[in-house]
């Protein structure tokens, strides 16, 4: 399975939902937040929601900045 | 004496905001942010790099800080909006720099577009704090817009050269209600406190002091030096005068 996490493309070897995406990267900060799609999913979601063919996820964080 | 910076119904501890990018490290970043006595600090949203390993910043900044996110990256106000709501969701409170920046020689704002931004984000409810190009205008409509102050440049970002638009920030500041908060090109705490004295609410600086060679330092020099030109606002100086006036008697001379 094809999806674009973060601008590039990536490949699912199974289907996996948000949180399963989130650890399957490696991604340990608390504070991501992740966009499925142009829409905030919100992390009592994670679960629930399934990652899908061709779906646009960004994983974004804070970083220092002015 | 009671002289508390409020935004948005909220006293505000510090009138020197402190940007946190550039940093050499997330400590260097936190002793600096402890040094500085600054009550708002700046963040950034970005994507993950997994590779990059895992660090949250969050846990650099003291827990007493108001967290702002800024929108840089945004190029135009739906970009600037969705950063806005992302940063939201990251848990870290309703304040919100927009920045809406198109030109990438200067970085200037896009007055027009951070305007349309503003006027979405403080119906749903953000403290919104829009970095802008200090046209009075445009002040006026993002006033008008929600906003919570307005934060005019005094030189392009991260180009250290001070109070270039003093002219216009004076006017900002003489005709606005809301707090003027003098935001990008701060090179000096002396161009701080110059920016206090004409009556500005408050300075935010990063690339000053993130790149000096001992941030934690620097930083207390600007905290002093706004709060120094605070005062000499407050206090009312004296006229400026084009020929001498005499400071001692002009009479009694021992001749």
């Amino acid at each position: 399975m094809k999806i674009i996490l973060n601008g590039k493309e990536f490949i699912l070897e199974r289907p996996v939902s948000v949180r399963g995406l989130v650890a399957l990267r490696g991604i340990t900060n608390p504070s991501v937040v992740v966009e499925r799609n142009r829409a905030i999913v919100n992390r009592e979601e994670w679960d629930m929601v399934m990652i899908a063919e061709g779906d646009t996820v960004e994983v974004l964080s804070l970083v220092g900045g002015g | 004496m009671d002289d508390m910076l409020k935004i948005a119904g909220r006293d505000i501890r510090s009138r020197f905001l402190l940007g946190t990018g550039k940093f050499a490290s997330n400590q260097v970043m936190r002793d600096t942010i402890v040094a500085s006595g600054s009550h708002i600090v700046t963040v950034a949203v970005r994507r993950v790099d997994p590779d990059a390993g895992s660090a949250n910043i969050l846990e650099y900044v003291p827990a007493d800080c108001i967290l702002m996110p800024n929108t840089s990256g945004a190029r135009n106000a739906d970009e600037a909006v969705r950063i806005a709501r992302l940063a939201r969701a990251m848990g870290c409170g309703d304040w919100i720099k927009i920045e809406v920046i198109s030109d990438n020689r200067y970085l200037l704002p896009d007055n027009a577009e951070t305007i349309r931004a503003t006027d979405v984000l403080a119906k749903e409810g953000f403290v919104v704090m829009p970095y802008m190009n200090p046209d009075l205008m445009d002040a006026r409509r993002l006033r008008d817009a929600g906003a919570a102050s307005v934060m005019p440049l005094g030189a392009p970002i991260g180009t250290n050269r001070g109070l270039r638009m003093k002219e216009m920030i004076g006017i900002l500041i003489e005709e606005m209600d809301l707090p003027v908060v003098v935001d990008a090109g701060i090179g000096l705490p002396s161009q701080a406190a110059e920016s206090m004295e004409m009556g500005a609410s408050a300075v935010l600086v990063n690339t000053a002091v993130a790149t000096a060679q001992d941030p934690a330092r620097i930083a207390r020099a600007f905290a002093m030096a706004i709060r120094a030109g605070r005062d000499a606002f407050l206090a009312g100086p004296g006229s400026v005068k084009k020929h001498a006036q005499a400071s001692s008697p002009l009479t009694g001379f021992l001749r």
